[in-house]
């Protein structure tokens, strides 16, 4: 297979720019101004312009924001990966009537994303006295993001070898010692992974900050950008900018642990 | 699981240490999950049953009528529709082209590494990124039709969004471009998992390449298929976000790409029927639920017992 096909690369020349088109084009459309986007929808920036960018970068609104996307994404991680990794080690280690029926109640959390108990959730929350606020956007998230993250750290945790652990209890190490010492060292690949998925779905929520946060101050990123986008409808250029802005963290985010994602995911799949 | 070791005698069953261990470490994840999942699913059930502004005990206890409103409503017959088609066309479209792309990206190649990235950026990115920039790009005035224009295909000129014989299928187009990369990854992942020994005996037997793909690949990839397949299916039957971003609470429903989802959060949320928003999002439930378990009884099961558990 070593045989160079050109028609392979031409595909995957192709499926690169489909792929990257409306990104580069958010991006390089940012450095445009309004009448060279009215006059030329597809055009190159001529001259190029970064004060959409600086203007964005100077708001305040923006880096608000920025600010609560970053706690409510941090939060969030820390959470989903502590409570997962201790529920995981119960499910991966431990043998108690119950650990399958426990099992499949956070298996079947994967098959129902938020959209289905959104409107009792948001009761739920409002009833708890924490619409618009941050935690009610990170309390549900956190319950959300439980069953991929425990799926993908329970084989992990399983794969640790039993000869470590029964070293550890020769040690007269206990359960939960072992747990400290060894079993979270050795899980950290499988912890990153996990934190990682979480964190880029807690950037990219949409539909429960839709439901909980009303007010323009406790804003994430995603509602950000849709209230700019329909405030400024007019001003295309600026858009582009917020939301180019909007997507770097998650980007950046990927190509630094992209192998990581990728193997955890197939982790995920052979389960 | 192994069998305990030998090592320390063992009563049978297990002690209260023990059981306080799993209780304080599993708890707290059953308790966030059991509050803010299972319980909220189970109060649509009790909601669904009134007429309710979402302000107070609800009191006006009204049967079964939220449910015989809906399934009377003729826009949430086209709702439901549009979840049909796009759930055939995901698997249709997206299943074909991401296995093709896998087998491709699978052979050695140049640059390989950086595909497998790129590939997978559109998901990464949000969905009001991806709804943003479609929208914009897509409108009449907008960068495609501009494109068309400049090759000399300006007839081909169109309204993407808001034609109803094209919006599915503007929408089809913008999904695939989203999510394909996440089953190419996933196809890839499963391609590594089989033997190049396979091939290379095929090969060596004078197979071609398509041979092989057809009659190795494939069949052994069947797994991974499956159970991106279902992934799929729960995505698109529960598909809100990219509608809602791009058409809005109104549009959708004209352009024909309104999804059940839509229809909930226009009916509860918006209009402020929470009793028949929960009504609909029981509905959803139980479709999807349905659903996924026909599809676990009956195309899943042969996977329980074999790769897909046993690659671990």
């Amino acid at each position: 297979m070593a045989r160079r096909n050109p028609f392979v690369y031409l595909v995957a020349l192709l499926l690169i720019g489909v792929m990257l088109g409306p990104v580069l084009y958010i991006i390089v459309g940012g450095f445009r101004t309004n009448s060279q986007i009215t006059v030329s929808p597809a055009g190159l920036p001529d001259p190029w312009v970064a004060g959409n960018y600086t203007e964005i970068l100077g708001s305040e609104n923006f880096w608000r924001q920025v600010g609560n996307s970053t706690i409510v994404a941090v939060v969030t991680t820390a959470a989903v990966v502590a409570l997962g990794v201790m529920a995981s080690y119960v499910l991966a280690r431990y043998k108690f009537r119950g650990r399958g029926a426990m099992y499949a109640l956070f298996a079947a959390g994967l098959m129902f994303p938020a959209t289905v108990a959104i409107t009792p959730l948001y009761i739920l929350v409002k009833n708890l006295g924490l619409v618009n606020t941050l935690p009610g956007v990170i309390l549900p998230q956190i319950a959300f993001a439980l069953p991929a993250t425990i799926i993908i750290l329970v084989p992990f945790l399983q794969a640790i070898p039993k000869e470590i652990e029964e070293a550890a209890m020769i040690d007269r190490c206990s359960r939960l010692g072992f747990f400290w010492r060894m079993v979270l060292p050795l899980s950290v690949p499988g912890l990153i992974t996990s934190g990682i998925l979480a964190f880029i779905n807690s950037w990219n929520s949409y539909l429960l900050p839709l439901f909980i946060l009303n007010n323009q101050d406790t804003f994430t990123l995603p509602l950000g950008v849709q209230a700019f986008a329909s405030q400024y409808s007019v001003d295309t250029a600026k858009v582009l900018a917020f939301t180019s802005l909007s997507m770097i963290p998650a980007l950046v985010f990927f190509s630094l642990f992209e192998r990581r994602i990728v193997g955890g995911l197939t982790g995920a799949v052979k389960g | 699981m192994q069998a305990p070791p030998p090592l320390r005698p063992r009563r049978r069953g297990i002690g209260w240490a023990q059981r306080l261990e799993i209780v304080a470490l599993s708890g707290p994840a059953i308790l966030v999950f059991v509050s803010f999942v299972i319980f909220p699913v189970l109060m649509a059930a009790y909601y669904g049953f009134y007429r309710w502004k979402g302000y107070g005990v609800p009191t006006n206890f009204v049967g079964l009528d939220n449910y015989k409103t809906i399934l009377q409503d003729t826009a949430f017959h086209e709702a439901l529709w549009h979840n049909a088609e796009i759930l055939v066309l995901s698997l249709v479209l997206q299943g074909p082209v991401a296995i093709g792309l896998a087998l491709l990206l699978n052979r050695r190649m140049r640059g390989q590494s950086v595909i497998r990235v790129l590939i997978f950026v559109p998901y990464v990115i949000s969905e009001v990124i991806t709804g943003t920039a479609w929208a914009l790009i897509l409108q009449t005035n907008g960068a495609a039709n501009d494109i068309l224009r400049s090759i000399g295909l300006g007839g081909l000129a169109e309204d993407w969004l808001a034609n109803p014989k094209l919006a599915i299928w503007t929408l089809m187009f913008i999904l695939t471009w989203k999510y394909v990369g996440f089953a190419v990854i996933l196809f890839l992942a499963g391609m590594q998992n089989i033997p190049a020994e396979l091939a290379e005996a095929a090969a060596v037997d004078g197979a071609s390449f398509w041979q092989i793909q057809r009659h190795i690949t494939l069949p052994l990839l069947g797994p991974t298929i499956r159970i991106w397949a279902f992934l799929s299916i729960i995505g698109s039957l529960q598909l809100f976000d990219l509608v809602y971003i791009i058409w809005g609470q109104y549009v959708a429903s004209t352009a024909g790409t309104s999804t059940m989802a839509t229809y909930m959060v226009v009916e509860g949320r918006n209009a402020a029927n929470y009793g028949y928003g929960n009504a609909v999002a029981v509905v959803l439930f139980v479709i999807s639920m349905v659903i996924a378990l026909i599809y676990q009884r009956f195309v899943l099961r042969r996977d329980t017992e074999g790769a897909l558990t046993g690659g671990q």
